[in-house]
């Protein structure tokens, strides 16, 4: 189950790596970007998606971390708050979902998993931030596509691209 | 040519296998080798990451020597990180670092 472009984006408060709780909305667009500190794919593409917050002010960025820590301790709260210090802080908060609830209503399904939410709430882009996690230039073009779109006033032409990375490491029931 | 034991082994949770073994064979072929020696390995549970001192998919190994050194890195089911030359991560070898394997491998076997 995934939450479908055009649908109404799952509302959601998650603390960062401060304990500051953040949720969508409120903001022209809101990017959910489901993300961790272990993928090398999520490793690719954060400079990219980092750029993304420092260039679109007026959209609220949010990267989200939902993996198993047990399993995979560098995705814990700690090594989050840590990787995050390490940088000298990030242009957007890095939220910790530890019941790993966000991420299932969503139905993310690796790192990176991208959601443009629109301001009125829906869902109008899912997928990968570009097509080549390999290539720098790429630069989001297709969140940044996105991003303009909806900033406009219009429905990104490509509303959906299928997310590539690492599985999202689910807790063992 | 003696032809080098060329192993890679990886787990299904993570995408990279199928264009790390096209690289692989890329550079097989490119030294005169042949392609289709490769053994491919699934790693499929915690046990056989620690038995086969699995630290990510994919690995590669050329006659038991691994293409880019894991370190200190703890056996696991996980997606490998590599760093390139540049600074950039990648969930891929370097293929300059497959090819410098597979190079070495076949002088150390042409020298014994």
């Amino acid at each position: 189950m995934s939450t479908a472009v055009g649908t109404e984006a799952p509302t959601f408060s998650l603390p960062d790596t401060d304990g500051v709780e953040h949720s969508p909305g409120g903001a022209p667009a809101t990017l959910v970007v489901f993300t961790c500190n272990h993928c090398p794919y999520a490793l690719a593409w954060h400079d990219r998606i980092a750029a993304v917050a420092r260039d679109y002010p007026d959209v609220k960025v949010l990267a989200v971390s939902s993996n198993d820590a047990v399993r995979y301790p560098r995705d814990s709260y700690q090594a989050m708050r840590e990787r995050v210090q390490a940088d000298g802080g990030w242009p957007m908060p890095y939220l910790y979902d530890e019941s790993q609830e966000v991420a299932r209503a969503y139905g993310a399904q690796t790192t990176p998993d991208c959601f443009l939410i629109d301001g009125e709430g829906r869902v109008v882009y899912r997928g990968a931030p570009d097509a080549d996690h390999e290539d720098p230039s790429q630069n989001a073009a297709w969140l940044r596509e996105a991003i303009d779109a909806v900033l406009n006033g219009e429905a990104p032409a490509n509303a959906e691209t299928t997310p590539v990375g690492c599985s999202i490491k689910w807790k063992e029931s | 040519m003696q032809q080098p034991t060329v192993e890679l082994l990886y787990w299904e949770g993570c995408p990279s296998h199928p264009q790390a073994l096209a690289q692989l064979r890329e550079a097989m072929a490119e030294l005169g080798l042949d392609p289709e020696a490769v053994e491919v390995r699934h790693v499929g549970t915690d046990g056989d990451a620690e038995t086969e001192r699995f630290v990510g998919s994919p690995t590669i190994r050329i006659d038991g020597v691994d293409v880019q050194d894991p370190g200190e890195e703890p056996a696991a089911l996980t997606c490998r990180v590599y760093h390139r030359p540049d600074g950039r991560i990648s969930p891929l070898p370097d293929p300059a670092d497959i090819r410098s394997a597979l190079h070495n491998a076949i002088t150390t076997r042409s020298r014994s």
